[in-house]
């Protein structure tokens, strides 16, 4: 493997494992407020017990998204160094503002939210958990501009030695890409947090115990998570697509296996995309309907990727022809089972409902591969750019690490995170095992 | 504009150390004075809830450096890929040692974190230590500001070094028994009784090994970095930064007995100290130890002007805010770890 290679899969590898604890820590952060909020309106210590509970498993959750997403601010520097050095002053705008804007926020408030709540008293603890959700969210912002900025760059200009300079801090953040990416990204971290909740809550019902707190979870669990799955897919999920479509032309081609350009584009919902014989295999298409998503017009021309030189392909269109349904995918199931389970709920039968149970209880890992699969989506099809049209990813790496020394730390990484892994699914499994009546 | 980044990013290091040097001395002490595990209990509780925001300020100092001085960043950080890499493995493992401790009551479970918090927390101090000795006496940069290091070549200051040699072991040295002393004056404000006790003894038998370690870092450093000495000469004004140490190194000494004041001198030690080797360099934020022309400056690795005036405008209230918090948290924890309360 050269350098490159083993950079791609370095950063690749630390930021999917980081990504599934931030992902829980944004969406549980908005349900422990919707909890909160529940105690202070109805006075029940019900729901105060079951915030308790679920702050222990967020508290676990957000330790791991700390340590997991240090190496991350770092690794900009480490494996990326002609990239920083070059972009620094516009990316680094957005990463900076993180730190002071929203970690100080967070990492103050979970101190008091977990610590204080005998001393802060009940509306002062309500304020705690807010402002850990407005931090949370807050920081999802700024990666999600900052990621932005490398996917549609705006406000900059080049410098005299081919440096970026920043143009322009209000383009920055009011980049065009950033709304709709952003509130998909934070929908899909309501989503896990939402399934998560639900499947604990079904667990508890399907097994006797503690069954009002599962009624309790179930009941928020489902509620957000049919919100948050039809928001997902409309209008965010949409709006993102309109912009890869009218931004990212070739990505989009590449993502739905479209390689010869057509009016009345199908849309593929299964299949192989073979890059050497420029088809898809097995196909199993909507016709005419990748014309109507994007254009609004059933015989609207779509460009596929013979409309573009291959050295503006992504260069991995089967892992992102892959990541993009197999998130679509799982987005559309969701909706039915969210939608199925929220019916019954409102009928008042879902808790009695045992095969609806199970499949909530097992639905919890899909909204993990579901948000992994996207950002796969966001990166892979951002290739073979870093900084999309302005700088190839070679470009962009460390020239004076080695191979060796990258691989070194890959496999120290691989090593460090399987035992965070087993330790991280052994507390969780402790504290629902303790349950929420346990103080 | 550069000028007063450079002031700034050295500052939120300053912090950055007077607040995590704390938590990470206490970890340094916590096997030697807490023997039991209440008091390893009282220890972690004592930090618990205000390390995660300590540590914050090396993120968010680093994010700061990123924008303002992007060409000394990506430089820095891959030049030290690999100390770097395992500052970042020892914060992970420190990290989950504290949060994850408590969570399950066990003879193996509980002494494994304790030696793992203290083993990180000590090694760390050693990393930050030799970091600031590799800045002090800069690195081998080519003509395009690059460079990388290995761990350790001959253990010399020649040409080949590595990030290890004689003197910044030295200075790793001195750090660590900077922050044992530092985390011990903690430990001793916020606890009481044995563990109280046996805290202050480690702080003034620390504090005995800080002035032969100062003395000898102090001469060290002018020695190697001539940068220093110039510096000092041209704005003697400069001299106010080790003022600064040797009063924080005297008060730790003359208020042994009370609570937050000899912490403060600890405090103040430390300020001094960085301080006034950030002085020294200035203009250099990561000099060149083969051709002073290739050293990086606060003018060559800075930022464009655009980006670095409105980064102050939001820089400043950001930083106000964050002032707010950290008082508001600190008060709210104020006094001596008491083991009944939530958390934990």
């Amino acid at each position: 493997m050269d350098a490159l290679t083993i950079h791609r899969l370095h950063f690749a590898f630390t930021i999917t494992f980081h990504y599934l604890f931030p992902q829980l820590t944004m969406g549980l952060a908005l349900l422990l407020v919707v909890l909160k909020t529940m105690a202070l309106r109805t006075g029940d210590e019900h729901y105060n017990r079951a915030a308790r509970f679920w702050a222990r498993i967020f508290a676990i959750n957000f330790a791991m998204g700390v340590v997991t997403g240090i190496p991350m601010e770092f690794q900009f520097g480490t494996n990326w160094a002609r990239f920083s050095k070059s972009a620094g002053g516009v990316i680094g705008q957005t990463l900076a503002m993180e730190g002071v804007f929203s970690f100080f926020l967070e990492s103050s408030f979970l101190g008091l939210f977990l610590f204080g709540e005998k001393k802060l008293g009940p509306r002062a603890h309500w304020v705690a958990g807010f402002l850990v959700f407005l931090g949370s969210w807050l920081s999802g912002f700024f990666i999600v501009a900052t990621d932005a900025w490398m996917q549609h760059p705006v406000g900059y200009a080049l410098g005299p030695h081919g440096e970026i300079l920043l143009t322009s801090f209000w383009a920055l953040l009011l980049n065009p890409w950033l709304l709709w990416q952003y509130l998909h990204n934070m929908l899909g971290a309501v989503v896990t947090g939402a399934f998560v909740m639900a499947a604990v809550g079904a667990f508890y019902l399907l097994v006797k115990r503690a069954e009002p707190y599962g009624q309790t979870f179930v009941r928020v669990g489902v509620i957000a998570g049919l919100a948050a799955s039809v928001l997902l897919i409309f209008p965010t999920g949409d709006g993102q697509g309109k912009n890869i479509a009218f931004h990212q032309p070739p990505t989009l081609a590449a993502m739905e296996g479209l390689f010869e350009s057509e009016a009345g584009a199908p849309l593929a919902l299964i299949g192989q995309p073979d890059v050497e014989k420029r088809r898809l295999d097995n196909p199993l298409q909507i016709p005419r309907a990748l014309s109507f998503l994007t254009y609004q017009r059933w015989h609207a021309q779509v460009k596929g990727l013979d409309a573009f030189s291959p050295d503006r392909w992504p260069d991995n269109i089967p892992l992102l022809y892959f990541s993009y349904h197999i998130m679509v995918g799982l987005g559309t199931i969701f909706i039915a089972v969210m939608a199925l389970a929220a019916i019954e709920l409102w009928r008042g039968r879902l808790f009695a409902e045992r095969s609806l149970l199970w499949a909530l209880m097992l639905s919890a890992p899909f909204p993990y591969i579901a948000n992994t699969a996207g950002w796969i989506t966001a990166e892979a099809g951002r290739q073979p750019w870093l900084i999309y049209g302005l700088m190839r990813t070679p470009e962009g790496v460390s020239p004076h690490v080695s191979a060796g020394n990258a691989l070194f730390t890959l496999i120290g990484f691989l090593g460090m995170y399987t035992v965070l892994a087993m330790l991280f699914l052994l507390l969780v499994y402790q504290e629902i095992e303790h349950g929420p009546e346990a103080s | 504009m550069e000028t007063i980044w450079f002031m700034l990013v050295a500052a939120m290091i300053a912090v950055y150390v007077v607040l995590d040097g704390f938590d990470l001395g206490a970890g340094i002490i916590t096997l030697l004075v807490a023997r039991t595990d209440r008091e390893r209990r009282q220890v972690l509780r004592s930090i618990g809830p205000v390390w995660d925001g300590n540590e914050v300020w090396l993120l968010a100092g680093g994010g700061t450096l990123y924008f303002a001085f992007p060409a000394l960043y990506a430089s820095s950080f891959s030049g030290f890929y690999l100390p770097l890499m395992m500052v970042l493995w020892l914060l992970i493992l420190r990290g989950i040692s504290i949060e994850f401790r408590n969570h399950i009551d066990s003879v193996v479970w509980k002494p494994f974190w304790d030696v793992v918090f203290g083993g990180a927390s000590a090694l760390l101090a050693l990393f930050f230590g030799a970091a600031l000795g590799n800045v002090v006496r800069g690195v081998p940069l080519d003509a395009a500001n690059e460079f990388f290091l290995p761990l350790w070549t001959n253990f010399g200051i020649g040409r080949e070094v590595g990030t290890l040699d004689w003197y910044t072991v030295l200075v790793a040295v001195a750090a660590f028994a900077t922050l044992t002393v530092h985390g011990a004056l903690w430990v001793a404000l916020k606890t009481a009784g044995e563990l109280e006790r046996r805290a202050r003894g480690v702080a003034r038998a620390g504090w005995w090994s800080l002035l032969p370690l100062t003395a000898a870092i102090t001469w060290c450093s002018f020695a190697i970095q001539p940068r220093l000495a110039a510096s000092f000469g041209a704005r003697p004004w400069g001299y106010v930064f080790p003022l600064l140490a040797v009063a924080g190194l005297i008060g730790m000494r003359a208020f042994d007995r009370l609570g937050l004041p000899p912490f403060l001198c600890s405090a103040l030690f430390i300020v001094g100290m960085l301080t006034s080797a950030a002085f020294g360099l200035y203009p250099y934020v990561l000099p060149s130890n083969v051709d002073p022309r290739l050293g990086l400056t606060v003018y060559n690795a800075a930022a464009a002007p655009y980006g670095l005036k409105v980064g102050l405008a939001w820089f400043i209230p950001g930083m106000l805010l964050t002032t707010g918090y950290f008082v508001y948290t600190y008060r709210s924890f104020a006094g001596k770890v008491a083991l009944e309360e939530d958390g934990y």
